[in-house]
């Protein structure tokens, strides 16, 4: 796998990019470990200034400086993106791994669990889920639920693989052999899957980021804690367009869709590689 | 029989050679898939090209019938055909003329019958598809020489109105046949067309492409790695190890008395019914194209290697009239 | 004499149409053998493409159940071979070998995994060193090493070697029955006989009974004692196998044979009549 890093690292301009990009990203997320102000206090620098070398980004109409503000707001963006994104590939992994190994009765049920939760409207979803939770919302409670709702897609994805796994004839040398079903899982099965999983994990943290701005900007999620949604959000409130304060909106804006652009360059270039026809279209000769 | 020298060759390869280069992140990879062959077919012959996996005889069809495509690039060496009244370079000619050849002269059996014809339309579409440009007759005039071509062939005519997936493999391989034929072709290849077939249908089919050349007089190029195809069906013989031609011959000559060390043990380890003596395969492996070995590719796994096998390639001599072999002690090669 | 294998009346059915018409076709049908306890010997079956062979075999391996009849191994009906220790059990005495030895390995993963996965959870080993111990045993029997396969891939092996790991690794348990499933017909000719009269010596000198499933029938003369020949689902003729191959009674094993083409040139120069 590290081998493989490497070489799309030197060769695939795509995958380059992205690397770049959400390398840039990171860094300015580690930065708020050295932000000289706590993310929520208001008032500590003057408000409403203009990006200048004192304020990079500007400040904001609650007395904070964007700047290190953003760093907070990115980092628990990117950390909320993530964890959503790691317990939906479990979920999808397992059951998509399972129902297509064992088939008959488990797989039906699995897949009708499946279609069920793909057919679920999410957002109409996570509004009520709001509503129900109000005060005992937290960003934690809210990363389990859009995990629970967004692994339905790629377990059948998975589950096609495995499918096909299954009737090929190393998995009977695997049964033959002994092997438990878990080892078959995890160790023939799971490599041809891994790809897949990698390049739809990228897509899946694109689509909880956005699916968090988009309910932190509507109000839905815990505005107390800065995320770039929560960011606009009180931009909003604070009518920024309006007043001329356009730093506030267009810096969250812009790194958002920096992440975004980076997520897909790596998504992209990893199923470029995945796809072993387009590899050799690349090689020259 | 063809009167020797007075006729040009069909087909003329002259020092072929076809390597896959490929170059992905940063290595640079070379399989030396077809080497320095020469070879020729005359008219009107079935010549057979014989060989085990990874021998570069697929590699060198395809570069015959300018199926080439990247990472194969073909290097040196010409592949020229002789048809009635003109002749054509395979890598120099346009692709117009090309297309006008394909079918007209030059026509393909291949192994899949499912990759000739199409599994949503009825067959006799692929008829129309395929010959119908090259006919240059009404559509009617066509569909009854059509019909008088699958009669000729034994084959019922309502088979045009099937689906492939109606008929059997072997129905769908005879069809694939009468497909490649009916333009009568003056060069027929023919790349395993029986190797997924079973025994009883191989048979059946096999005759039919017998008496589809003896009547149109065309010359073929048979590719299979089936002996037992090659010493029932072909006039002449040559045997590809490692990307080279090592042995060429009349069919019956190479059989009874295989000139180089690798053909008298493919020969002579074959299964018969009937035999119950043990057979001994050769140790090792085929060489890696991507690296072969130095000098003669089969120094290391021949009982007769010697110095001068490992330094130099042996080059094609004729050992006997019409017979050429590849190997520096062809003399030692003990009689089956 | 106890029974080792007894395959009684089997038939498999499978249904193909829709909802309203339905049409059942059997791929297996009224099919019987046994094989006999402490009387090794090669059972050859003979067919071609749709014959049932390969259905037969997935069926004695218990990959399949059956429509109908019984398979009884060692007395005990397949039917009741049910949970890990039984299903176990009975792999450590039946083991399969494939057609594709390049499909019966995980191209990704190396071959020796496979022989030390047997070693230990099929022979009950439970050292690294008594592992490896076993995994080079059975190589050697099929002519190879443990230091030649060891760590490899199975692009790096030719399609003969990976054959001959596919029956080491079967032979790791030191199985009663191997059920082969045209295990040659996807490696080159001039190899073939040397790993069928691997077969042949592994049934006389470890006595393990060999259902050996194929469609060529001069790699089945010279190894077989016995031979069924299968025709849409039945067996058409059954015997000692040179007596049928020499002289066949049934009209289809009389067509089969005559359509062998054997790899000499025809002295009369004429192969095909038109």
């Amino acid at each position: 796998m590290g081998r493989v890093f490497i070489d799309l690292l030197r060769f695939n301009r795509q995958f380059a990019s992205g690397v770049v990009l959400l390398s840039a990203i990171t860094l300015f997320a580690l930065l708020s470990f050295f932000s000289p102000y706590p993310p929520n206090d208001s008032y500590v620098v003057p408000p409403d200034m203009p990006p200048s070398w004192s304020h990079l980004m500007g400040t904001t109409s609650r007395g904070q400086d964007l700047f290190w503000l953003l760093t907070f707001a990115l980092r628990n963006t990117l950390i909320f993106g993530i964890v959503v994104a790691a317990i939906s590939r479990l979920l999808a992994l397992v059951i998509g791994l399972v129902a297509g190994y064992s088939g008959g009765l488990v797989d039906r049920a699995l897949m009708s669990i499946n279609d069920t939760f793909i057919v679920i409207p999410l957002f109409p979803i996570l509004v009520l889920f709001y509503f129900v939770m109000k005060d005992h919302m937290s960003w934690g409670l809210l990363a389990l639920m859009m995990a629970c709702l967004g692994w339905a897609y790629d377990a059948r994805l998975i589950r096609s693989v495995a499918l096909s796994l299954r009737t090929r004839e190393f998995t009977e040398t695997g049964i033959f052999s002994g092997m438990s079903m878990r080892r078959i899982l995890v160790e023939e099965h799971l490599p041809y899957v891994l790809p897949i999983v990698f390049s739809t994990t990228m897509n899946n943290i694109n689509w909880s980021i956005g699916l968090e701005v988009t309910l932190s900007v509507l109000g839905f999620t815990d505005i107390n804690t800065p995320t770039v949604g929560v960011l606009i959000y009180w931009a909003n409130q604070h009518t920024a367009l309006v007043a001329g304060i356009w730093w506030w909106i267009f810096f969250p804006v812009l790194l958002v869709i920096l992440t975004f652009i980076g997520l897909f360059l790596l998504a992209v270039s990893m199923n470029e590689h995945i796809d072993p026809r387009s590899r050799l279209g690349r090689s020259e000769g | 029989m063809t009167a020797r020298g007075m006729t040009a060759p069909a087909l003329e390869v002259s020092g072929l050679r076809a390597y896959y280069r490929t170059s992905a992140f940063g290595i640079r990879r070379e399989v030396r898939a077809v080497d320095d062959v020469d070879l020729r077919v005359e008219a009107g012959e079935i010549y057979g090209l014989a060989g085990e996996s990874s021998c570069g005889k697929t590699t060198l069809i395809k570069t015959i019938a300018n199926a080439i495509q990247p990472p194969l690039e073909v290097l040196a060496g010409s592949v020229v055909f002789n048809f009635k009244d003109h002749r054509v370079d395979m890598h120099r000619v346009g692709r117009d003329e090309l297309r006008d050849i394909r079918w007209k002269r030059l026509s393909y059996i291949m192994q899949g019958s499912m990759n000739v014809l199409n599994p949503v339309r009825r067959v006799r579409h692929a008829f129309v598809d395929f010959a119908f440009r090259h006919i240059g007759k009404s559509k009617a005039e066509f569909l009854d020489i059509v019909g008088a071509h699958l009669h000729r062939l034994h084959l019922a005519p309502d088979v045009l109105e099937a689906y492939p997936h109606q008929l059997s493999g072997g129905m769908r391989q005879r069809v694939t046949i009468a497909l490649a034929t009916v333009c009568r072709p003056e060069f027929i290849i023919a790349d395993e067309p029986t190797t997924a077939l079973d025994v009883v249908v191989q048979k059946g089919v096999l005759a039919m492409i017998h008496s589809v050349q003896r009547e149109l007089g065309s010359s073929v190029i048979f590719v299979t790695h089936d002996m037992a195809v090659h010493a029932n069906l072909t006039d002449r013989l040559g045997i590809m190890y490692g990307g080279r031609l090592v042995e060429e011959g009349r069919t019956a000559d190479v059989f009874r008395r295989p000139r180089h060390p690798y053909t008298a043990h493919l020969i002579a380890s074959l299964p018969r019914l009937g035999d119950t003596a043990p057979k001994e395969g050769l140790t090792g492996a085929p060489p890696n194209l991507a690296d072969p070995p130095s000098g003669c590719r089969f120094h290391p796994r021949c009982p007769l290697a010697s110095d001068l096998c490992r330094r130099e390639v042996p080059p094609m001599t004729e050992v006997a009239p019409g017979h050429r072999t590849a190997c520096f002690h062809s003399d030692r090669v003990a009689p089956p | 004499m106890s029974a080792l294998l007894e395959v009684d009346g089997v038939s498999r059915l499978y249904s193909s149409g829709n909802l309203l018409a339905r049409r059942k076709f059997a791929a297996v049908d009224g099919v019987s053998l046994r094989l006999d306890e402490g009387r090794p010997e090669i059972v050859t079956v003979i067919g071609e493409s749709g014959s049932g062979k390969t259905t037969l075999a997935r069926m004695i391996l218990n990959m399949v159940p059956p429509s109908a009849g019984t398979i009884r191994f060692r007395g005990t009906d397949l039917r009741e071979v049910r949970g890990t220790r039984a299903r176990l059990d009975f792999m450590r005495q039946v083991q399969p070998i494939f057609q594709n030895p390049f499909e019966a390995f995980n191209p990704m993963k190396r071959v020796d995994r496979y022989l030390f996965a047997t070693a230990r959870h099929m022979a009950g080993l439970t050292t690294q060193a008594a592992i490896e111990a076993e995994a080079d045993r059975a190589l050697r029997d099929v002519g190879l090493s443990l230091a030649e396969v060891r760590r490899r891939y199975p692009h790096e092996l030719s399609g003969g070697q990976l054959q001959r790991v596919a029956i080491a690794r079967a032979l790791v348990s030191r199985p009663a029955l191997l059920v082969a499933d045209e295990p040659v017909s996807m490696i080159d000719a001039s190899l073939r006989a040397s790993i069928v009269s691997l077969l042949r010596g592994l049934c006389v000198r470890t006595g393990v009974s060999i259902i050996y499933i194929t469609h060529d029938l001069a790699t089945a003369y010279s190894v077989s004692d016995r031979i069924m020949i299968m025709r849409l689902g039945k067996v058409v003729e059954s015997g000692p196998a040179r007596a049928v191959l020499d002289d066949p009674q049934h009209e289809y094993s009389r067509l089969l044979k005559s359509s062998v083409l054997s790899p000499e040139v025809p002295s009369n120069g004429a192969a095909f009549h038109a």
